[in-house]
């Protein structure tokens, strides 16, 4: 379906990335927003507790992260999409509850703007440390989508990609900027409602006795959904459950619940996954790259160019699912990967992990605090070549 | 002879889920019948009706009600529902819980919920420990009370609820034992009918663990304590309704008053400085069924 | 001068009471709190090992439904019936 035109600002626009991101969740029919201060991230939720007035949504600041985390499950349930907002710090505090909405699998978007860390860290300077934690950030087993924009044009588009995931696949979406592109301010072009496509929740149609809330339904492996208020009188509990919703404490449903929820992510890959590929044919050296760091190794590889070198460049635009299927190809074809990130090495992992030694894979970490010097990538692509 | 008729509560429950794994003895089944006396003669449609817990036994309150239930993390009931309630304006929301979950993990929610005017009702079990991991202590475990994690006795000056809620502005704010279930009954019905931040702590024996430990007998004698320590007092001033060691319980509504909920509060301030601009919350409606 | 004995109130109700004996864990909350007294627990067990109630004297019972509201696992109710009215 189409976007709700009274929340689209349709137009070019001059906007920073928060700015972008709440536009997105606003022209992706958000209309509840839950949220915390948090330096880089703080500017999303002030336009959106400026913006949802004026569009028929609802914000509240919450007294903490762990509060602003759960609200927006709970906003969920009651019917409305739902974003909160965060950087390191908040972004540990909201585990929990990520936790809990990938396994109660409620279609929900949070966004982290990274910011140096661990712990307090570096407040108002970028980083892009928390990528293994938007993975693997909460206890247990589980599987989530998380993007990574590189400029506020992606931040708009990819927020609102981030909510019609979430809805596509019951599932959390994590929209995983940086300070730089939270920052920066470019030109971002918001199409007209009839344009944007939205997708809506997929409630159920059955009648609440046929009705399952974690039964996956029309051949996917995705449940449909409810909201409180309708008759359906669900249960939803944190506990691991059966497909009624009820807690079911053994290894057998425990196993069954876990699986699909495996599956349902990682048969859908080739739909969920996104990246960007330039010239990676005939490239001696790929940059693996997501976020600010993308733009950096643009000149990077255009500076190595000068110097002869063939290489092609790889943009992690899902950052979760990995894009293992590609990374695997690419591996067989060229000689390294060059994988430069605003950390100590935390993709660099999968790609090596992927490429399971048929090339070399070569990180190019960086503690954070602001972003690579080109020259430093460009050497690393020079060097793999040799 | 007539047919023998069903138990009217059997409406309100998960029959497949009965029986419950609260222990013999425990008070928070008692508390629950109340809740589902005050339903019926509420007459309120079930359907809108939501009911959040936190974890713990009084936790696995929203699993045993056949109504659209959540049961979310420890200490997080009240900012999940404040968030179902603001997102669904037509529902009634209410919070089922414990001592441990509300007022330690969940304080500092509790307290925001309070001060900002929630509209949800919090039902507070008070059983003075935290039963499900085993016993330990809380902020309202009594001095000297054995518990698991207070092996020689607890020592902390204690949370008295009914204070701590009415400072932070409560507009309904009532204690009762389990013994009293009467006026449960009456209270729940009072409260599901107001609007804005309501709490009822209700307290209740935990045999298996506070009780044993403190060889204070079984449930029935814990009701039976209540019967004779408690002392009705409506109207009281909370700061002087703290709990002492197996002393008085003054129970009773201790406050009933009005002011704007945190929705009105919040659209009041939106249309006064939007004006015609303000664009109001729409409540989503009955999703299509086939 | 004989006095008239007193009137015989009749009793135009009578209570019932239905116990659930699986679901009871014997905690006698009802037996306790029935103003008329008239429950008590059984000697026999029920499969979970527990006592449950039994309307020892059904001629106190009212159907006032005190051990319905007390129940912890809602395992009794009562209820009032209308009597016969004797021709």
């Amino acid at each position: 379906m189409n976007a709700d035109p009274q929340g689209v600002l349709t137009g070019s626009h001059y906007l920073d990335g928060d700015h972008a991101c709440s536009e997105g969740a606003i022209a992706a029919g958000c209309r509840f927003s839950a949220g915390y201060p948090i330096t880089p991230s703080t500017e999303v939720v002030e336009r959106l507790a400026s913006r949802f007035p004026r569009v028929g949504g609802r914000f509240l600041q919450f007294e903490d992260e762990l509060a602003a985390s759960i609200a927006v499950l709970g906003a969920v349930w009651g019917g409305a999409k739902a974003v909160t907002v965060t950087s390191g710090p908040g972004f540990s505090l909201m585990m929990e509850h990520i936790g809990l909405a990938a396994i109660t699998e409620v279609p929900v978007v949070y966004i982290n703007v990274q910011r140096g860390g661990p712990s307090t860290g570096l407040p108002t300077q970028p980083a892009q440390g928390d990528m293994m934690q938007a993975r693997f950030g909460s206890h247990g087993d589980y599987k989530l989508i998380a993007l990574c924009p590189n400029s506020p044009q992606e931040c708009f588009d990819l927020t609102l990609q981030a909510f019609n995931l979430a809805e596509e696949y019951r599932v959390p979406v994590l929209v995983m900027l940086d300070e730089v592109v939270g920052h920066m301010t470019e030109k971002v072009v918001i199409p007209a409602a009839e344009q944007i496509h939205v997708t809506p929740r997929r409630y159920t149609t059955k009648r609440p006795s046929d009705f399952r809330l974690f039964e996956a339904a029309n051949g996917s492996l995705v449940p449909e959904m409810v909201k409180a208020g309708d008759g359906y009188r669900f249960h939803v509990t944190g506990l691991t459950h059966d497909e009624r919703g009820y807690p079911a404490m053994n290894a057998l449903a425990q196993d069954k619940m876990v699986k699909r929820q495996f599956a349902k992510i990682e048969k859908n890959a080739d739909k969920i996954i996104r990246f960007e590929e330039k010239n990676v044919s005939g490239a001696d050296v790929v940059v693996v790259s997501f976020g600010i760091t993308s733009r950096i190794a643009e000149r990077a590889i255009q500076l190595a160019r000068e110097k002869g070198a063939r290489v092609g460049s790889f943009r992690l635009i899902t950052a979760w699912p990995f894009p293992e299927k590609q990374i695997a190809e690419l591996s067989k074809k060229v000689k390294a990967f060059v994988v430069p990130e605003l950390n100590m090495g935390q993709m660099v992992l999968e790609v090596e992990r992927v490429a399971a030694g048929r090339c070399r894979t070569v990180p190019v970490p960086h503690a954070g605090g602001t972003v690579h010097q080109p020259e430093v990538i460009a050497d690393a692509i020079l060097e793999a070549v040799r | 002879m007539s047919v023998l008729r069903e138990n009217p509560v059997n409406e309100y429950l998960r029959l497949e889920r009965m029986p419950s794994i609260w222990c013999p003895g425990c008070g928070i089944g008692t508390t629950v019948n109340c809740f589902t006396r005050a339903l019926t003669e509420s007459k309120y449609d079930l359907d809108k009706v939501a009911i959040v817990s936190g974890i713990g036994c009084t936790g696995r309150v929203a699993g045993y009600l056949r109504l659209d239930s959540f049961h979310t993390t420890h200490g997080r009931a009240i900012p999940f529902a404040t968030g179902l309630k603001l997102a669904n304006p037509d529902l009634k929301v209410v919070v089922y819980s414990g001592d441990g979950d509300l007022s330690a993990i969940g304080g500092n929610h509790l307290i925001h919920a309070a001060r900002r005017n929630a509209d949800l009702l919090v039902v507070c079990v008070n059983n003075f420990t935290y039963g499900m991991t085993g016993g330990q202590v809380t902020p309202t475990t009594p001095n000297p009370v054995i518990a698991s994690t207070t092996p020689y006795g607890a020592f902390e000056q204690t949370f008295n609820l009914p204070n701590l809620t009415d400072s932070c502005g409560a507009v309904y704010v009532a204690r009762w034992t389990a013994y009293h279930v009467r006026q449960i009954a009456k209270s729940m019905g009072e409260a599901l009918d107001k609007r804005g931040f309501r709490f009822i702590e209700i307290i209740a024996p935990c045999p298996t663990l506070y009780l044993r430990r403190n060889r204070l007998g079984e449930g029935l004698d814990e009701m039976k304590f209540y019967k004779e320590k408690s002392v009705v007092k409506n109207g009281a001033d909370t700061r002087e309704v703290g709990l002492d060691y197996r002393d008085k319980i003054v129970v009773g509504k201790f406050v009933d008053r009005e002011r704007p909920t945190l929705e009105e509060a919040m659209e009041k301030r939106l249309s006064d400085a939007l004006g015609p601009k303000y664009v109001p919350y729409t409540a989503p409606g009955k999703q299509s069924r086939a | 001068m004989t006095t008239a004995p007193p009137t015989k109130k009749e009793r135009k109700f009578s209570g019932i009471v239905v116990i659930n004996h699986a679901n009871c864990k014997g905690c006698a909350f009802c037996v306790e709190f029935c103003p008329t007294h008239a429950l008590e627990l059984e000697k026999g067990y029920n499969a979970k090992g527990y006592h449950p109630p039994y309307l020892a004297k059904p001629e106190l019972c009212n159907g006032c439904d005190m051990c319905g509201l007390f129940c912890p696992d809602f395992a009794i109710f009562g209820y009032r019936e209308k009597l016969e009215q004797a021709a």
